[in-house]
C-alpha cells in the first residue's frame, strides 16, 4: 500500500470534511515522524493531509492573557517569535533541543505532543506553562491540559474524527519564568534520559507563589508532579523545599532500564535535573527583575 | 507495493527557475530532485532526516529534503546545491572547503555546502560553538568535522571582506 492522495486544506472545515471520509488517513505538520514513520513501515496512511496551510494551525499570537500556538508550527518559527522565546525561554530552550537544525525547521509542538514520546522534549516544558490543547471534532471544539492528552508511549488521546489545532498558554505574569533540562550523553541529536520542566511564581520578596513540576523520559508519559509544586510554593526556594521537590518527582517517576539508563540512574538524574531547573527559572526571574 | 497512477503535476520554483514536475502522493522531496529533476548534487544517506546529506532551502528554511512531501512545495521556492555556486564560480563555504580540505568521499558535501550557506545567511560572523551546533544534523564519517568547521568560519569572514569591501 502507497500514499493514494495528498491534499493541503485551506481551511478547518475542509480539512475535518477530508478526514471524517477517511480513516486511514494521516494529518501531516512537520513530517519528521510521520515520513520516517512511513519509511520504517510503521505508519502506512492512504491519504496525507498537509495542515501547513491551514491559517489556525500555523498561527502564533500573544495576547494580554494567552500564548495561542498553532500546532503545525514548525519549532523554527517558534523560536524565531522574539516575544514567545522571552515569555516562555524555558519552552524555547525545549525545542531547540529537539533534533538538528534542518529537524527545527520542520518539527512542531504540536506533532511533538501528538507523536507522544515519553523522552519528547517539548511536553514537559508545555506542561509544566500549563498549556492547554484546542481539539476540534466533528462534534465540536473541546480543552484537554496537555498532561491529560497523554495517554501512553506514542499515545494520545485524540478520538479518530478529532484534530489538535492549537496549544494554549497563559502569559506568565510578572515574575514567572520557566526552565526545561535534559541529560543526554552527547550534547546534539539525541534523546533525553531525563528530562524537566518547570515553570515558577516569585512575589516582589521572592516567596514562590505558584509552581508547576513536569517530568519527561521517566515514565510512560511526560507527568505534571503536583507535589513537586507544592513542595515549592510559600517557599523562598530554599534547600529544604527544593529537596522536597526532588523527593516528590523521584517517588512519581517510574522509569524502564534501557540502552540510554537504568532505572535507578534516570531517577537520580531527574532529581538534580529538577532542583537545577528550579534554580535556573529562578535565576531567570531574579535578571528580569533588575532589568 | 502498487504505484500510484495518481500523480500530482507540482510547479516550484527549483533554484530560481519556475519548474513543473509529476511526483506520487508520497514520494519525498529528495527523490524527485535526483530522480525527476536529474539534480542529483543532494544526496541521500540515511533517508530518515538524520544524517543532512539531502538538505536543501525550501523558501530559505533549512530541511531535510527526505522529510518533505515533493507535493508540499507547490507554489514554494527550493534551493539545492546545484544552486549555491554562481556560475564557474565557487560560493566562499565551497571554495573554502575545497582549500581546507574540508572533504573527503564528499557524500556529506552536498548537505554541508547548502546548511553552512543557511547558517552565513542568518548570522555573518558565527562563533565555533555556534558552526558546531549549526551543523550538529550533518553527519561527515571522514574529517572528523574539524576542517569543515574551520572552513565554514574562514569562509564567513571572507564574505564579510567581501561585503566590506
Amino acid at each position: 500500500m502507497a500514499v493514494q492522495e495528498f491534499v493541503a486544506p485551506k481551511s478547518l472545515p475542509e480539512a475535518q470534511g477530508i478526514f471524517a471520509n477517511d480513516g486511514s488517513a494521516s494529518w501531516l505538520a512537520g513530517g519528521t515522524d510521520l515520513l520516517v514513520g512511513m519509511r520504517l513501515g510503521m505508519r502506512d496512511p492512504s491519504r496525507i493531509i498537509d495542515l501547513k496551510q491551514i491559517p489556525e494551525l500555523m498561527a502564533l499570537e500573544v495576547s494580554d492573557d494567552s500564548i495561542l500556538i498553532g500546532a503545525a508550527a514548525s519549532a523554527y518559527d517558534i523560536l524565531h517569535n522574539s516575544e514567545i522565546g522571552s515569555l516562555c525561554p524555558g519552552l524555547a530552550d525545549a525545542l531547540d533541543l529537539i533534533g538538528s537544525t534542518q529537524i527545527q525547521g520542520r518539527c512542531s509542538a504540536g506533532g511533538n505532543l501528538c507523536n507522544a514520546s515519553p523522552a519528547a522534549d517539548s511536553i514537559p516544558a508545555l506542561i509544566a506553562n500549563g498549556a492547554v490543547c484546542r481539539i476540534l471534532g466533528s462534534s465540536g471544539e473541546r480543552l484537554l491540559p496537555v498532561e491529560d492528552f497523554l495517554v501512553g508511549p506514542g499515545k494520545n488521546a485524540l478520538k479518530a474524527d478529532e484534530l489538535l489545532v492549537q496549544l494554549v498558554l497563559p502569559k506568565p505574569m510578572l515574575g514567572t519564568s520557566d526552565a526545561y533540562l535534559r541529560l543526554t550523553p552527547r550534547t546534539e541529536m539525541d534523546i533525553a534520559v531525563a528530562g524537566t520542566g518547570v515553570s515558577i511564581t516569585l512575589d516582589t520578596a521572592g516567596v514562590c507563589t505558584a509552581a508547576r513540576v513536569a517530568i519527561g523520559a521517566v515514565a510512560p508519559t511526560a507527568l505534571l508532579v503536583e507535589a513537586a509544586g507544592q513542595a515549592l510554593v510559600g517557599s523562598k526556594l530554599e534547600d529544604e523545599a527544593i529537596d522536597s521537590a526532588v523527593t516528590a518527582v523521584r517517588a512519581a517517576a517510574s522509569p524502564i532500564s534501557d540502552k540510554r539508563g537504568s532505572a535507578q540512574y534516570r531517577t537520580h538524574v531527574v532529581g538534580v535535573l529538577v532542583k537545577r531547573a528550579i534554580q535556573r527559572a529562578q535565576a531567570r526571574i531574579n535578571a528580569g527583575a533588575k532589568a | 507495493m502498487s504505484t500510484p497512477l495518481n500523480k500530482l503535476p507540482i510547479q516550484a520554483v527549483i533554484n530560481g527557475e519556475p519548474k513543473m514536475f509529476l511526483a506520487a502522493p508520497g514520494q519525498v522531496l529528495a527523490d524527485v530532485l535526483r530522480d525527476e529533476l536529474e539534480l542529483i548534487g543532494t544526496k541521500i544517506g540515511c533517508n530518515t532526516g538524520d544524517c543532512g546529506a539531502c538538505s536543501v532551502l525550501v523558501n530559505d528554511r533549512l530541511v531535510c529534503s527526505c522529510l518533505v512531501l515533493a507535493a508540499e512545495v507547490e507554489g514554494q521556492s527550493v534551493q539545492t546545491i546545484e544552486g549555491i555556486a554562481d556560475g564557474a564560480v565557487l560560493h566562499p563555504v565551497q571554495q573554502k572547503l575545497l582549500e581546507h580540505g574540508g572533504l573527503q568521499c564528499g557524500v556529506c558535501t552536498p548537505g554541508v555546502v547548502v546548511a553552512a550557506k543557511a547558517l552565513l545567511d542568518s548570522n555573518p560572523n558565527p562563533t565555533e560553538e555556534e558552526a558546531r551546533y549549526w551543523l550538529a544534523g550533518n553527519l561527515c564519517r571522514c574529517t572528523g568535522y574539524d576542517k569543515i568547521i574551520h572552513a565554514v568560519l574562514d569562509a564567513a569572514e571572507a564574505i564579510r571582506e567581501g561585503a566590506a569591501s
